[in-house]
């Protein structure tokens, strides 16, 4: 007879509790309310789908989900190519290392809304640094009131922020790679762009991968930096859906649409994290069968 | 391929306060198959790097065929290189990986396609890949991972020099013997210059027309197998080749005899006074074991046996003295060596002494 020991869900506890109220109560909550009405006084309606149908098919939440996948399109095709080259030009060996990390690492090391605040300042008209010179530069620049200087001032603000990140990720894939490769690069009578192409791409693909991922998710789920600076302005040219979900959910306190919208939110990122998660790990699937039908 | 002339090659990592390659003057022939051995950071690797351009030397000229290439870089000395751990680009086939340095070539030296073609097909054929070629690299086993290199460098019949860098560390046993096998077939064929680094003296010795032997950044010796076997230049050569390597003892010199403890031993030659340390070198192979009466008594610790003969480990008083026996001859009770004269060295400070035929 087999005996059965179930003491081990004990050390499991803890983990499934701490979950549980980080997680998926809140969610449970979200989902509660995105199949329901309240007129006030905590009375609630069963509405069923409805509330996803009038977002999914409202105008105001497909302009702001263009915006995003606007805004993150954008600031991947910068980042990622700018991030490579940066790491690229980098210092391998030396003092230089450890100064070029610190430096990349500074602005990683601002909080959201301060990095809005200073850009906010900044790029001011007024008293800004940026904005006055371009003013007197004789540039038509307002990001308050222009809708392309404020998405140009977000943009260069995103870029400015997080191309470090990408920095740090291919380089720690760059300086993987063992010098023989080199070596046997310059014996072969490879290119610069042949090393980079067939050496040094394909050992940083990995840390792109994840690169690619975490910019698109925290560009798509952005929040603090345009509120701070254009408060999702001029007009709604700067609201993303995550200010517009707020102003739903807190300013208008429309707590079914509102949820039903974060739901809808939630598995667009899911989604377009796991398209791009499958593409760009296909190689790899690929060569693992290879290896199942060389061994067959 | 061509004739490679080291014109005092010396390198030091360190900006001089330390040689790991010392001065060094040395021709090797066009189409010779050579082998560098010795033990791990002697300067083998070294000084295959500085022949690539891998290494700028500190010091001294590097002539390929009397032309002087020391300023020129890697990709301009059209020399092939294998190294240790298979270096693979993983994105490419088998196929592609092995037209890689043919593909890169620019200018007058530029191949067609259908050239590329051909020279990739007489590799893979060469080395057995048939079946891979078409496969993505990175799924391999190190085996074949490795051949691709082997088959990288090979692919390119025009090169100056075939650079090996213990290129079958990571290779199963059974089949490194194969792939030597196979080295050794294409030297043969195509006379490539090859130059092959090694810890091994198996691999050096089956391998190359002459060994190279380094200690310390410096050659001790460089001469055919046979030599190194015979007549070691230095105790270090004798003691690293051979299995066991030779027996140094040492000794006093009087005229045409040796004594060890107070033993003579007839020598086949006479030598000259000698000052310094002095002492003598006998191979395991030509120590005869007898309980004849003659000859010197020794204990026996230990006796391996290694199949086709057994070795003695012995002491002769309290110098170790290793002796093979032939697979059926006893070990005697009261055992006593006795060495064949013919094939004794002398060795004057850990240098050898050659004497003279006595008239």
């Amino acid at each position: 007879m087999k005996t059965w020991n179930n003491k081990a869900w004990f050390f499991v506890l803890p983990v499934l509790l701490l979950v549980a109220f980080s997680a998926i109560i809140p969610l449970m909550t979200v989902v509660n309310y995105s199949v329901q009405d309240s007129f006030g006084n905590n009375e609630f309606y069963w509405v069923g789908l409805e509330w996803f149908q009038e977002v999914l098919a409202s105008e105001r939440f497909h302009n702001s989900l263009m915006r995003n996948l606007l805004f993150s399109g954008i600031i991947l095709l910068i980042e990622i190519p700018l991030g490579i080259a940066v790491a690229l030009a980098m210092p391998r060996r030396g003092w230089g290392v450890s100064v070029c990390l610190v430096l990349m690492a500074l602005p990683l090391l601002i909080p959201w809304n301060v990095v809005g605040t200073i850009w906010q300042v900044f790029a001011r008209v007024d008293i800004g640094l940026l904005g006055h010179t371009l003013a007197s530069l004789g540039f038509d620049y307002n990001y308050t009131q222009n809708t392309f200087d404020a998405w140009v001032t977000l943009i260069v603000m995103d870029v400015w922020h997080w191309t470090s990140l990408v920095v740090l990720l291919c380089y720690s894939g760059l300086v993987s790679i063992r010098d023989v490769y080199y070596q046997a690069a310059r014996i072969d009578g490879a290119s610069r762009w042949a090393v980079f192409r067939y050496i040094q791409l394909p050992k940083m693909r990995r840390v792109l991968v994840i690169a690619v991922l975490l910019r698109f998710m925290d560009s798509f789920m952005i929040y603090t930096e345009p509120f701070v600076v254009t408060g999702g302005g001029p007009g709604n040219a700067t609201t993303f859906l995550s200010i517009d979900l707020v102003q739903m959910a807190i300013g208008q306190f429309d707590l079914g649409p509102a949820a039903a919208m974060s739901l809808i939110y939630f598995l667009i990122i899911l989604v377009i994290s796991w398209v791009f998660y499958t593409v760009m790990t296909h190689q790899d699937n690929e060569s693992v069968t290879d290896n199942r039908q060389g061994g067959g | 391929m061509a004739k490679i002339t080291l014109n005092n090659i010396a390198h030091s990592y360190d900006g001089g306060s330390s040689y790991a390659l010392k001065p060094l003057s040395h021709e090797w022939h066009d189409g010779g198959a050579y082998a560098l051995l010795g033990p791990s950071g002697c300067g083998k690797t070294t000084l295959l790097n500085i022949i690539s351009g891998l290494l700028q030397p500190s010091e001294g000229q590097l002539l390929f065929d009397d032309v002087d290439v020391s300023a020129l870089p890697t990709e301009q000395r059209n020399i092939a290189q294998v190294f240790q751990f298979p270096v693979l680009y993983d994105t490419m086939t088998v196929a592609e990986n092995l037209a890689f340095p043919l593909r890169n070539r620019r200018g007058a030296d530029k191949l067609s396609a259908a050239e590329i073609d051909t020279r990739v097909q007489q590799a893979i054929t060469m080395l057995g890949l048939e079946a891979l070629a078409n496969r993505k690299a990175s799924g391999l086993n190190a085996d074949d991972k490795q051949k691709i290199s082997l088959g990288r460098g090979l692919v390119r019949t025009d090169v100056n020099a075939i650079l090996f860098d213990e290129p079958l560390t990571v290779i199963d046993p059974h089949l490194k013997w194969q792939l030597r096998t196979k080295l050794k077939q294409i030297h043969r064929q195509f006379g490539h210059t090859m130059i092959y680094v090694t810890h091994d003296q198996t691999e050096a010795l089956t391998f190359a027309d002459k060994v190279v032997v380094m200690l310390a950044g410096e050659v001790v010796q460089m001469g055919t197998p046979q030599e190194l076997f015979d007549t070691p230049q230095h105790t270090f050569v004798g003691k690293f080749i051979g299995s066991p390597g030779m027996n140094i003892l040492p000794c006093e010199l009087h005229g045409a005899e040796a004594v060890i403890q107070g033993h003579r031993i007839a020598l086949a030659r006479e030598y000259p006074a000698l000052t310094g340390v002095i002492e003598l070198g006998i191979r395991p192979e030509f120590v005869r074991l007898t309980d004849s009466g003659q000859g010197m008594p020794v204990q026996i610790k230990e006796v391996e046996d290694v199949g086709r003969h057994r070795i003695a480990r012995a002491f002769l008083h309290d110098h170790p003295l290793n002796i093979i026996v032939p697979e059926l001859q006893p070990i005697p009770g009261e055992p006593r060596v006795v060495f064949d004269s013919d094939r004794i060295n002398v060795y004057q400070n850990s240098q050898l002494v050659t004497g003279e035929r006595p008239s």
